[in-house]
C-alpha cells in the first residue's frame, strides 16, 4: 500500500498524462490522414482527369484533422502546466 | 512603385530602432539586481542548454527583436537585438516610455520597473519567495520594485508597449494595405480589362480564388457583402505566418490572443448575418420531440464551439510548427551537453529534419489562412441560409 502511494506522490503524473494524450491524438490523425490519403488515391485510380480536385480536397481535409489532434496537444500542454 | 514618402517613413523607423541594439554591456547608469558576488558566480558557472527557457523565450511575445547571443572574448554576453518601446502606465507612478534596452535583459532596474526573467525568478527563488508567489510573474513582464529589487505587491503596472507582436502585426498591416493599394491603383487608373502586370498577377490569382471557391459556393448571391472581411482575414493570417517563419521575428499568429480576437470578429460577422430560420433551428429543431431536449442544448452550445474551434486551431497549428522547429534545433543543444561531438555529429540530421519540417511549415500557412477563411465563410453561409423550401425550384426535364 505504502509502495502505491509512494508511486502516486513520486511519478510526474501529470507530465505523463500530457505525453501519453498527445501520443494517442497523433496516432488518431496518423489513422485519419491515412484514410483520407486511402479514398484520395483510389478516387485518382478510378478517375485520373479529377486529380486536382482531388489533390485539393484532400489538403483541406487532412488540415482540418490536424486541427484536432493539435487540439489534443494543446488540451495535453495544458495538462502538464495548469 | 513603392511610395518615396512610404520609403522615408520605413528608413525612420528602423533607424531609430538600430541605435540602440548591438553589444549591450554591463556596468550602466542603473542598479543591478544582483550584488557583485552573485554575478561573479554567474559569469563562472556556464549554464547548461535549457530547452524550456529557448522554446517559450522564442514562441512568446518579448520586448525586443533578438536575434542572437554570443559570448565575448571577456566571456561576456552580448546580445544582438532591436530593442523595442516600453510604454507603461501605473495608477501610482503615472505614465514612463522608455526603450526596453535600459532593461538590459532583465539585468537592470529601470525608473523603478524591472522585467522579469528567470534568473530574477531564481533570485527570488533564493531570498525566500516560495514557488506559488512566483507563480504570477511571468518571463518578460514588467513589475514594479523597490530599492532592493524586490516586488511590490500594492503598485499595479499596465503595460501597453510595443512588443515585438505589435510591432509586427503593424507591419504586416503596412505590408498588406500597401499591396492591396498600389493593385487596386492600377485596376483604378488602367480598368480591369488589361492583363495585369507584377504583383497584380498574385493579388489576382488569390482574391479570385478566395472569391470562387471560398466566398461564391458558401454565401451565394451575397457573397460581394462579406468579401473585404474574408479577403481581410486571408491576407492578414497568410502574411503573419509568413513573417513569423523568419528566423528573428515574432509569433504573432501562434498567439492566441490574437486568434481569440479573429475567432470573436469571425463570431460578430456570423450572428449579424444570422436570420430568423438560423434561430428558429437552433432552439427549435425539426427533430421528434424525444431528442429535442438533447438537441437544443448541442444546438445552443454549438454556436459557441464553432469559433472556439476556429480559434483553437489556428494557434494550435501556427504554435505547434515554431515548436517543433525550435525542439528539432534544440536537440543538437540537448545533445551537446552529453558531448561536444555527439552535438556535432547530429546537426547534419537536426538541420535536414528541420528544413523539411521548414517546408510543411509554409504550406501549413497558407493552408491554415485559407481553412480559417473558408470555415468562416461556410459560418456566415449557414447563418443566413433560409428555409429548405425555397431552394431546388428548378425542376430536372429528364424526370419530370
Amino acid at each position: 500500500m505504502s509502495l502505491l502511494f509512494v508511486l502516486l506522490s513520486v511519478v510526474p503524473w501529470a507530465n505523463a498524462g500530457g505525453a501519453i494524450g498527445a501520443g494517442l491524438a497523433a496516432i488518431g490523425a496518423g489513422i485519419g490522414i491515412g484514410q483520407i490519403g486511402r479514398g484520395a488515391v483510389e478516387s485518382i485510380a478510378r478517375q485520373p482527369e479529377a486529380v486536382n480536385d482531388i489533390r485539393a480536397n484532400m489538403i483541406l481535409t487532412a488540415a482540418l484533422i490536424e486541427g484536432v489532434a493539435l487540439f489534443a496537444v494543446i488540451a495535453g500542454i495544458l495538462a502538464m502546466f495548469v | 512603385m513603392i511610395g518615396k514618402w512610404v520609403k522615408c517613413l520605413l528608413v525612420a523607423a528602423f533607424s531609430l530602432f538600430w541605435v540602440n541594439s548591438f553589444a549591450q554591456e554591463h556596468g550602466d547608469a542603473n542598479r543591478d539586481i544582483h550584488n557583485q558576488g552573485e554575478r561573479e558566480e554567474k559569469k563562472e558557472a556556464t549554464k547548461k542548454f535549457d530547452a524550456n527557457e529557448v522554446i517559450f523565450g522564442h514562441v512568446l511575445d518579448a520586448h525586443q527583436f533578438h536575434f542572437l547571443t554570443y559570448k565575448s572574448s571577456d566571456g561576456q554576453k552580448h546580445h544582438v537585438g532591436i530593442p523595442l518601446p516600453v510604454l507603461l502606465y501605473s495608477p501610482q507612478k503615472g505614465f514612463s516610455a522608455f526603450s526596453s534596452s535600459k532593461f538590459h535583459h532583465g539585468e537592470h532596474v529601470h525608473d523603478g520597473y524591472l522585467l522579469v526573467t528567470p534568473e530574477y525568478k531564481e533570485h527570488l527563488l533564493k531570498s525566500g519567495y516560495s514557488e506559488e508567489q512566483l507563480k504570477g510573474f511571468h518571463n518578460e513582464s514588467i513589475i514594479a520594485v523597490d530599492s532592493e529589487s524586490r516586488p511590490l505587491e500594492n503598485v499595479s503596472v499596465y503595460d501597453f508597449s510595443l512588443t515585438r507582436n505589435v510591432v509586427q502585426m503593424i507591419i504586416a498591416m503596412a505590408l498588406l494595405i500597401w499591396l492591396m493599394l498600389s493593385v487596386a491603383k492600377r485596376y483604378r487608373e488602367q480598368g480591369a480589362g488589361k492583363a495585369p502586370k507584377g504583383m497584380q498577377n498574385l493579388m489576382e490569382v488569390l482574391i479570385t480564388f478566395t472569391r470562387d471557391e471560398v466566398a461564391k459556393p458558401n454565401l451565394g448571391h451575397k457573397y460581394n457583402k462579406y468579401m473585404p472581411y474574408l479577403l481581410t482575414v486571408f491576407f492578414f493570417i497568410l502574411i503573419n505566418n509568413i513573417i513569423g517563419l523568419i528566423p528573428g521575428t515574432a509569433n504573432v499568429t501562434g498567439n492566441i490572443a490574437f486568434t481569440f480576437v479573429l475567432g470573436i470578429i469571425s463570431f460578430i460577422v456570423i450572428l449579424f448575418s444570422s436570420n430568423k430560420h438560423y434561430w428558429g433551428h437552433i432552439f427549435n429543431p425539426p427533430v421528434p420531440g424525444g431528442v429535442k431536449p438533447i438537441m437544443i442544448p448541442v444546438e445552443v452550445l454549438g454556436i459557441f464551439t464553432k469559433p472556439i474551434a476556429l480559434i483553437v486551431r489556428l494557434f494550435a497549428n501556427m504554435i505547434a510548427g515554431h515548436i517543433i522547429i525550435i525542439c528539432l534545433i534544440s536537440l543538437i543543444f540537448i545533445f551537446g551537453n552529453l558531448s561536444a561531438g555527439v552535438g556535432w555529429g547530429f546537426s547534419p540530421i537536426s538541420i535536414a529534419f528541420t528544413v523539411f519540417i521548414y517546408f510543411i511549415e509554409i504550406l501549413v500557412a497558407f493552408l491554415q489562412a485559407y481553412i480559417f477563411t473558408n470555415l468562416t465563410a461556410v459560418f456566415i453561409g449557414q447563418a443566413f441560409e433560409g428555409s429548405h423550401d425555397d431552394v431546388d425550384h428548378h425542376q430536372d426535364p429528364v424526370i419530370v
